[in-house]
């Protein structure tokens, strides 16, 4: 536990992905198992069960300490573990048994998940006991799933592919097939275990991605080898099914069926693997991406707001069919089985409703590409821009290059990480209402800008929500929230600015999407933002 | 005594205690810019306060000084007025009053913890003791510094391709964090940044023996891998700290015990070091002295006052605005 506690403490304090990395990587050099398992379940938000909870930890305070002083303490300082850290009495060195050596992790979370009610009151108060202030603090966060120290499901699975030397994407294919405390997982990564057989589990499959288009790429792209679509202003997802069940996944491969129960119910079992869009479908009509965020992030969504905001999805590519795999097939081969497998399986049942196949768009050469850009807007709300894909390209997890572009329809608009948050003004006073927002350079995040508007008073509270629970610091006013948010800004220009420390500020942002669905590292760098810079004269 | 616009007031003696603005008379505890500010009448305080002050605001920041040693009494119209040290920073002392068989003492800010560059708190019997409440909360307890620098030069070891820099007062912290290190046996010289040594070279005359220490600028940066760097807590995010080779940023303050307090700080490393008296350091205090009755100037009163009273002390907060959390100079 002494290692665990560390751990946490660095990397809280660390900043920079980097030297997180490299802290990352020493513990899993170092610690024993199964500690190491258990410290990488509760770093990525995999332990599945609170220690204990919160309600306990403040009864357990106020048998301690006087109220009043307690109440002083955890306004001053904000945080309930950390205030409890610091508050908890010490027991006199002297009748300290000398046997009280603190149980390393994993006996600390196995023996609460055994634990009765009031055999875990026990453990608590005997380990707050004997633990010092930095321990306590790491315990009450782990125990109650509250770690917020910057880091991110999907950071972890990176740091996990660079210890076993393996691509992330066989890390994420294997993800969903294994549980903590992962003694095979970590037996593949250590070089002494074949790599863990989940060919009869849901799994994600990692998604292929698409690079922005740039001029250079645009003059290369004709009709004959190449594929359009419309980009869809929805939720990047993949459809998962089999004998054994059926899952839908994001992008990122975080399950998400749980939001979706009417979806699932619909579609299983179709026996495949596709890849598309989220959104919402009333009867097989696209819906706009506002009615999309109201299913979003439900844990249990209510039946009369399925019924209402019914999902689907657009289908664009296929990764399996039945027991075929077709991931090493060309993009016009695997589109071609596609449309047969729709044809037979799904027009004219009542997966019609849910599923439809995103149309290919017909042009020649670059000129027609642009008017079709144009056409964007009129085409539907729901449509933001073009996707351009080599009719050859494999499916090839990752970001390859060369195969796939998206080229949006408006480009005064970036993916930025929400840093901080400050409370607003007047009847807002009451909300973190005030967002501050950066763009990566390198691996950290610099700020660019402040936006306090653009989204509605139902967003407003969801925000707010998010805010709270994502806060890693408050300071008067402002939190510093967790960098794991992105939203999508619109500006009106951008200028240089002496006064921001990335050197560039927007006139006017304001909040276009709030992009739920995005994972933080793949916001925009901060040089996409300097390419927009006017021409100097 | 009297709470004024100008701060506290001692009618028969009168003085001001630490004034915040310019007054005939001051009483001045200790060097921190928020307690001695420059255009006063007349100065009473130590010898070092006095050179303090002068260093930072010249000769004539006052009319008129005098120079009090601990312990040497002096009659300041119907009071008799003496300074006893107070273990805050060097010739930091509380300002004993004494008036007709009543005794009052305004401590200023003090510590208990020990402290190599300065007399330690001294514990006087009185009637009213005037107490700061910088960090009177139970959830404050600073940890010895020896402790916390040891801890850190382990880092240090374990890091040597990284400049560390620490961020620290100008005055107090920068020479205590010094010597600290001299104690702890680190065997390179420390870098100082050039807002650091006017104040480091003031103490070596009063016959403190701060290790070595060279100037940051007269060394090439690629030798600053592995060695400490201090600068003052602003230098640490400015243009200043950028061109130091790959750096690791420390912070030393008792705040650094608070998370959110270290983030806002940029503090990769938070070394806990406080030059004010913990919670329980506060309690200590007052259960040694026995006062009559305690008066809490500035900080956390409320928690301060609501312990004293339930142990049964007369306690009551003064609420004087205008002193620092943080002696930030
Ligand atoms: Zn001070």
């Amino acid at each position: 536990m002494q290692r665990f506690a560390r751990l946490l403490d660095q990397l809280y304090f660390t900043s920079g992905t980097k030297a997180k990395t490299q802290l990352l990587l020493n513990y899993l050099r170092e610690a024993p198992d199964p500690d190491r398992g258990w410290a990488i379940a509760a770093l990525s938000g995999d332990l599945r069960f609170d220690l204990f909870k919160r309600p306990l930890i403040k009864e357990l305070i106020t048998e301690r300490v006087d109220p009043f002083l307690f109440d002083l303490s955890y306004d001053y300082v904000g945080e309930l573990s950390e205030t409890v850290a610091h508050l908890w009495p010490s027991p006199d060195a002297n009748s300290r048994p000398e046997d009280q050596k603190l149980p390393p992790l994993h006996e600390i979370v196995e023996g609460f998940r055994e634990s009765t009610r009031a055999q875990t009151r026990e453990r608590l108060s005997h380990l707050l006991d004997i633990m010092t202030p930095n321990q306590r603090w790491a315990l009450l966060k782990l125990g109650t799933r509250g770690l917020r120290i910057g880091i991110s499901e999907r950071f972890l699975k990176k740091v996990l592919a660079e210890f076993g030397g393996v691509p992330v994407e066989a890390v994420e294919r294997v993800w969903h097939g294994v549980e903590a405390p992962y003694p095979e997982l970590l037996a593949w990564l250590d070089g002494e275990g074949p790599e863990p057989d989940v060919s009869d589990q849901v799994v994600f499959h990692p998604v292929m991605l698409s690079h922005p288009l740039d001029d250079k790429a645009l003059e290369e792209i004709e009709g004959e080898s190449w594929q359009a679509e419309w980009k869809l202003d929805g939720i990047r997802v993949q459809w998962v099914s089999q004998d054994s069940g059926c899952a839908l996944f994001s992008r990122t491969g975080e399950d998400i069926s749980h939001s979706f129960p009417d979806l699932s119910e619909a579609l299983h079992p179709n026996d495949a693997v596709l890849d598309g869009e989220l959104l919402v479908m009333h009867e097989g009509e696209p819906g706009s991406f506002n009615e999309l965020q109201q299913r979003l992030n439900k844990k249990k969504p209510a039946r009369a707001l399925m019924r209402r905001l019914p999902v689907g999805i657009c289908i664009y590519d296929a990764l399996r069919l039945g027991s075929d795999d077709l991931t090493g097939l060309p993009l016009s081969v695997r589109r071609q089985r596609l449309s047969e497998w729709f044809k037979g399986n799904v027009e004219d049942s009542v997966q019609g409703h849910r599923l439809t196949l995103s149309p290919l768009l017909t042009f020649d050469d670059a000129a027609s590409l642009k008017a079709l850009r144009e056409q964007a807007p009129q085409a539907g709300p729901y449509i933001e821009g073009l996707m351009l894909k080599r009719k050859d390209s494999l499916y090839v997890p990752g970001r390859p290059k060369g195969q796939w572009y998206k080229w949006k329809r408006d480009p005064r608009l970036i993916d930025a990480v929400m840093m901080y948050a400050q409370r607003g003004h007047g009847k807002r006073s009451s909300y973190y209402s005030d967002y501050t927002f950066g763009l990566w350079q390198d691996d950290r995040l610099l700020p660019v800008g402040k936006a306090y508007s653009g989204f509605t008073d139902e967003e407003l509270k969801k925000l707010d929500r998010w805010v709270r629970n994502n806060s890693m610091g408050r300071f008067g006013p402002v939190r510093e929230v967790e960098k794991a948010l992105v939203l999508e800004v619109a500006f009106d220009a951008v200028q240089s600015s002496s006064r921001h420390k990335s050197g560039l500020a927007l006139r006017f942002p304001r909040i276009n999407r709030i992009r739920w669905d995005k994972p933080a590292d793949e916001a925009d760098q901060l040089s996409t933002l300097a390419a927009m810079l006017p021409a100097e004269t | 005594m009297q709470v004024r616009p100008e701060g506290l007031y001692c009618v028969p003696a009168d003085a001001y205690i630490d004034p915040l603005r310019p007054v005939e008379r001051a009483i001045i505890t200790h060097g921190h810019a928020d307690h001695a500010r420059p255009g006063h009448g007349q100065v009473y305080a130590t010898p070092a306060t006095l050179d303090i002050m002068a260093a930072r605001y010249g000769e004539g920041h006052a009319r008129e000084t005098h120079a009090l040693p601990y312990g040497e009494k002096t009659e300041l119209r119907e009071c008799t007025l003496w300074l006893a040290p107070a273990g805050h920073i060097l010739g930091s002392a509380q300002a004993v009053l004494e008036y007709g068989g009543t005794r009052l003492i305004a401590a200023g800010d003090y510590k208990r913890a020990t402290d190599a560059t300065c007399e330690p708190f001294q514990v006087v019997p009185c009637d009213v003791f005037i107490t700061e409440a910088t960090f009177a909360l139970p959830v404050f307890s600073h940890p010895p510094l020896a402790t916390a620098v040891q801890e850190y030069l382990d880092t240090v070891r374990q890091l040597p391709d990284r400049c560390h820099l620490m961020g620290v007062y100008a005055l107090g912290k920068c020479q205590r964090i010094l010597m600290a290190l001299k104690e702890a046996g680190y065997p390179h010289p420390v870098y100082l940044h050039g807002a650091l040594i006017a104040l480091c070279e003031l103490y070596e005359k009063h016959g403190l023996d701060l290790g070595e220490w060279a100037p940051v600028k007269d060394v090439p940066v690629e030798e600053l891998r592995g060695k400490i760097v201090l600068a003052p807590p602003s230098a640490l995010a400015d243009r200043w700290s950028r061109k130091l080779p790959d750096v690791m940023t420390a912070m030393a303050s008792g705040w650094m015990q608070i998370r959110a307090r270290a983030r806002q700080r940029r503090a990769e490393i938070p070394l806990v070091v406080s030059d004010h008296a913990d919670w329980g350091e506060l309690l200590q205090t007052i259960d040694d002295i026995q006062p009559g009755e305690v008066w809490v100037t500035h900080g956390r009163e409320e928690a301060l006052v609501h312990e004293l009273s339930k142990q049964g002390v007369r306690a009551k907060a003064l609420s004087l605005l205008g002193y620092e959390d943080e002696d930030a100079d």
